[in-house]
């Protein structure tokens, strides 16, 4: 969202009014605003924060504090490629938290951040509802089953 | 109202016309990730190659994951037989042979669907872990079309909204009380009671919320059964809904179960379409209005208060009771607040009435509950079973027993308890599990065997909570803190037989000074692990030895050199160069550089030309 060229800023704000219009303004609002936010831009901006504010007539600080509550709401950029872990128990007993080091390891960068060249992000989740092919993760929307950290490299270089 | 069920009736017969070839595809979130999206490419492919007339049915889950994908044929008269583990090139086999030379898949074929004995094939439901099962709720799962409500119709869908209207309110509300129906997310409050609270308020408008906020790591049930038969589950709310005096309803689902949502959405326009909501449903006087709310990530969202306050917009933090949801709730108005399985059971006791319900279950644990059955054991899956079987039922003959050495099963998700052995004869009822130091919860179960380390669960459960704790109380938001550290200390090997007192103390504090369910069981892994398994505990503070061989600052990895043919698969994957030696010569693993990644484990088991030759041992000094 934050653009440098002066057109691109102009649509972002367009695309934004057109988020705001959609909903009512009453508090209730703020979680849904916020989902259709990130849908359509990757992640919460401080713009769009102020935005969301301006528009339901609460305090910056009210937004950011019930979007912090919840953990589906991210505050920076999304890569090209959004990777997350399954660390339910059935994953967990089956090694799904040395899955995730491996990826933090290869990626070098740590959950809940992207790398440098945007290609992956990188989340934990605590149960994708697959737990019978555990260990798990996904990709973008795909979900592959009964990974292991030797299968890793090769199922991230399909995705560009 | 009539007619289009009739209409639907007739369509489904047509559909199951014996000349009329119908390929069924288990299409719920776990089908589609163990590859049921590449089957139906297949499928699709083979059949407009081959020119072959046939109807391809995507269904919802009938419950065994361990097969799944599930592809079942209904072709030349036979009855649908059921093939499992399809892959692409199964998927081309049996299309080749079942629908072009008539003959079906003996190999591959795990049941089948007639009430005629064919070959050998066991039918479907004879299979041990169906056997055992009662079907009310997953009745329709995997039998009907989620997204087509022509096929919910066709099985008397909305039959029991039917007989609602045809009764008042209070009488909807006595049948419900009478069939003992209590709460499937986990509490066990009676239903009836709940309602009739509510009822009995006078202040408006009211409100019935579907809490689809499914959040225990390792239970899906809610999620297959929303994808599999949503109507149920709606059909269950208008019901709630007439006899609570509510003219509006929210589901409150999980952001994470986006299939289940958009066939959520497919379920309430076909109800519009059809007058099953707005104003006069089916000529009566009730009116009533859907709508969808997603949740957005918060474990404490489960519990109802906390629900309330997501839905408000604010932080999902719970509040105290009284007053009751069901007098003062949503914008402080009367609301209901049901589980997705209870209210997908109560269409079925409207239909076949409370004595019917009854025969099912124990005396006050009436009915049947779902579970999700999973971690170390050999058949996975969604299963259904009448309250008050044994644990060990469920285990043994659904699911076949663990893989190796029993160790634990845990009911309950993060607030539960891991159960042993000798408590495997505990009938599963609400009491009962509480009783036992657990909880029913929502339906998760999970095995564990020798491999799983009880204190590494423990430390992952609270780990866990203490993450989605709200922080309004300090005893849950600081205790449950100091209890991880705790347990890290000991998985570490750091830990003092100390730590064990202080562990039970804080846990007995943190259960009883929390405010919310959230609170008041997350100490509920350790305690019962504690009780059951102190000697495990013991082992890792004054032996520093983890029995399972998990807790990675306990163990090493190493090579067995009269195994390994130096084959240097493990040199290739090991990240660390901590693996070294010539060709054809045992390699050397130089344990200060090893970070347990468990790389090379994992590619001589599966890829090198020696296998096992890596293992893990107790680590000799700390």
């Amino acid at each position: 969202m934050v653009d440098k060229k002066g057109g691109e800023t102009e649509m972002t704000a367009k695309q934004m009014q057109r988020i705001l219009d959609e909903f009512q303004v009453e508090p209730g609002s703020v979680i849904p605003i916020l989902q259709k936010v990130q849908q359509t831009f990757g992640y919460i901006a401080p713009q769009a924060v102020e935005k969301v504010s301006e528009y339901l007539k609460l305090t910056e600080n009210e937004i950011y504090g019930v979007a912090s509550f919840y953990s589906q709401f991210r505050f920076i950029p999304k890569g090209r490629h959004s990777i997350t872990v399954c660390l339910g128990t059935a994953c967990h007993v089956r090694n799904g938290g040395i899955l995730l080091e491996a990826l933090e390891r290869l990626l070098e960068i740590r959950t809940g951040e992207c790398t440098a060249d945007k290609r992956f992000d990188l989340e934990a989740v605590a149960c994708l509802g697959c737990c019978a092919l555990a260990p798990v993760l996904k990709i973008d929307g795909d979900i592959f089953g009964n990974m292991a950290v030797i299968k890793i490299k090769e199922l991230l270089e399909k995705f560009e | 109202m009539q007619k289009l069920v009739m209409q639907s009736k007739v369509e489904w017969q047509a559909l199951h016309r014996p000349d009329h070839t119908r390929i069924y595809l288990g299409m719920a979130s776990c089908g589609r990730a163990a590859g049921s999206e590449q089957v139906k490419e297949t499928i699709l492919g083979l059949l407009k190659k081959h020119k072959i007339a046939a109807q391809l049915i995507e269904v919802g889950c009938i419950g065994p994951c361990y097969l799944e994908p599930l592809m079942d044929i209904a072709a030349f008269g036979n009855p649908r037989i059921s093939y499992s583990n399809v892959n692409p090139a199964k998927a081309k086999l049996i299309i080749e042979k079942h629908l072009l030379k008539g003959e079906y898949v003996r190999h591959l074929a795990v049941g089948h669907f007639g009430t005629v004995p064919i070959d050998d094939l066991p039918g479907f439901f004879t299979l041990p872990m169906l056997k055992s099962q009662v079907r009310i709720v997953l009745k329709n799962c995997g039998f009907i079309d989620p997204e087509n409500i022509r096929h919910y119709l066709a099985q008397d869908g909305y039959g029991g909204l039917e007989k609602a209207l045809s009764l008042t309110p209070d009488q909807v509300i006595e049948e419900i009380t009478r069939s003992g129906l209590r709460g499937r997310g986990g509490a066990g409050f009676p239903t009836g009671k709940k309602w009739q609270i509510c009822r009995a308020v006078s202040d408006g408008p009211k409100q019935i919320i579907c809490n689809a906020d499914e959040g225990d790591p390792g239970a899906f049930m809610n999620r297959s059964l929303l994808e599999s038969d949503p109507h149920a589950v709606l059909e269950g709310m208008l019901i709630a809904g007439y006899a609570i005096g509510a003219s509006a309803g929210t589901i409150y689902i999980r952001a994470e179960y986006p299939l289940a949502i958009k066939r959520l959405k497919i379920a309430i326009k076909q109800m519009k379409d059809i007058g099953l909501l707005g104003e006069r449903i089916l000529g009566s006087d009730f009116s009533f209005h859907l709508k969808i709310k997603e949740g957005a990530g918060a474990f404490v969202c489960g519990e109802e208060t906390a629900l309330i306050q997501s839905i408000e917009g604010k932080r999902g933090m719970p509040r105290t009771k009284p007053p009751f949801p069901a007098v003062s709730g949503l914008f402080g108005k009367p609301t209901v607040i049901n589980n997705v399985e209870t209210l997908g059971t109560v269409p079925h006791i409207l239909r076949h009435g409370p004595a019917w319900f009854k025969q099912f279950g124990v005396e006050g644990n009436s009915g049947t509950k779902t579970f999700s059955l999973v971690g170390k054991v050999r058949r996975t899956g969604l299963i259904e079973v009448p309250l008050g079987t044994t644990l060990k039922k469920i285990i043994q003959d659904i699911g076949g027993g663990p893989q190796k050495t029993f160790k634990a099963v845990q009911t309950g998700g993060p607030s539960g308890g891991c159960l042993p052995e000798e408590l495997l004869d505990t009938q599963v009822t609400y009491e009962t599990l509480a009783a036992a130091g657990s909880i029913m919860g929502s339906g998760g179960l999970i095995v564990m065997d020798q491999d799983t380390c009880v204190v590494d669960v423990a430390r992952y459960f609270l780990d866990f909570i203490q993450k989605e704790s709200c922080g309004k109380c300090t005893s849950c938001r600081v205790g449950t803190r100091h209890m991880v550290e705790i347990l890290e200390r000991i998985c570490n090997g750091d830990g003092a037989i100390d730590d064990l007192n202080k562990l039970e103390s804080l846990a007995k504090t943190v259960k009883s000074t929390s405010l919310c369910g959230l609170g008041q069981t997350a100490p509920n892994p350790v305690l019962t692990t504690l009780r059951y398994f102190r000697n495990e505990y013991v082992e890792h503070v004054v032996d520093k030895y983890c029995p399972a061989l998990v807790c990675r600052s306990l163990i090493e990895y190493y090579v067995i050199p009269e195994k390994c043919t130096g084959c240097q698969r493990c040199v290739s994957v090991c990240p660390s160069g901590a693996i070294t030696g010539p060709r054809s010569e045992p390699h050397n693993l130089d344990i200060a550089k090893c970070i347990k990644c468990r790389a090379c484990l994992e590619i001589c088991r599966f890829d090198a030309i020696a296998g096992n030759a890596i293992a893990i041992r107790t680590r000799e000094e700390k």
